[in-house]
């Protein structure tokens, strides 16, 4: 992929600047101002049931949450500040011990104050996600402080 | 029969020890979860440390972060509270943010809202300081397997 500066900036951020990122050892696999794709490696750590080996649904919301951000920040021309507002998930299918967990993301629609953005994670086939997720987000540029 | 998360919750009743209970769920232990119980409730704690963070200019903690520790919030409070036999399934989770988390301890209070045969709505509000300055509101459904 050929990069503009401000998504070479973006990688260059997101894997070396984010302190949770880097402890859970996320990688961008893929990024464009359409969709992100990034990756989380598996650990035994991840774990939510010991017993029946099923990974925690906390971790794949941080994984959404980080992916949904990088979909915000690749979608938009300049680097800006975001907040989440909201972000939803709804979980498919149980997320299995000793397998990864890959994030697609898409900013679908960019207002001048709101990014939505629709997110999907799977394990080995992207038809059979294990989550969906829905989210928006809060644009700071163009925001002027109401006096209330 | 006995089972394993049984065992942790007669242990936890009886004795406040959540070790047992949270050995089950090691990613619980990986961001560092604690329970108390404050007037006969259960409240969670997260300690802040500093790979929590998500945004370092700002600082504030990760917003995945938070949100994994309402969910995981939830389901402690579900085998706490219920007799299941294993960790009830995530079905869905919805997150608000307020505010920014601060680069501080968090606090977690759980309410089911509705229990029913095979499902449970869990209301999760998360504050730093004080139960008034609430930073983010989340509910989410969990599938309970008592029933199978």
């Amino acid at each position: 992929m050929s990069l503009s500066p401000h998504h070479k900036a973006l990688i260059e951020r997101f894997m070396h600047v984010v302190p949770h990122v880097n402890e859970l050892g996320m990688s961008i696999v893929d990024l464009r101002a359409e969709s992100i794709h990034i990756r989380l490696p598996y650990r035994e750590e991840w774990l939510g049931d010991v017993v029946h080996g099923l990974i925690h649904p906390g971790i794949i919301t941080t994984l959404v949450d980080s992916g949904s951000g990088l979909a915000v920040l690749a979608r938009l021309e300049n680097p800006e500040p975001i907040a989440t507002l909201d972000l939803r998930m709804d979980y498919q299918r149980p997320a299995l011990k000793d397998l990864g967990l890959d994030c697609r993301a898409e900013a679908y629609r960019v207002t001048p104050h709101i990014v939505f953005v629709r997110a999907s994670v799977w394990q080995t086939d992207e038809s059979k996600p294990v989550a969906l997720s829905q989210s928006a987000f809060m644009r700071s540029s163009t925001s002027k402080k109401r006096v209330i | 029969m006995s089972n394993v998360f049984s065992e942790a919750r007669r242990i936890a009743r009886e004795s406040r020890n959540y070790e047992p209970l949270t050995a089950l769920m090691p990613y619980a232990r990986f961001i560092g979860v604690k329970l108390l119980e404050v007037d006969g409730q259960t409240r969670a704690l997260l300690p802040y440390r500093p790979s929590l963070i998500g945004n370092a200019q700002m600082p504030a903690l990760h917003g995945g972060v938070t949100a994994a520790f309402m969910e995981n919030a939830a389901l402690m409070q579900l085998l706490l509270q219920l007799d299941e036999t294993r960790v009830p399934k995530s079905i869905d989770f919805a997150i608000d943010y307020l505010k920014p988390g601060r680069p501080e301890e968090l606090y977690a209070d759980c309410r089911i809202s509705r229990l029913g045969q095979r499902v449970a709505h869990v209301s999760i509000s998360c504050w730093q300081r004080s139960p008034d300055q609430v930073i983010a509101l989340a509910r989410g459904h969990f599938l309970l397997t008592s029933t199978e």
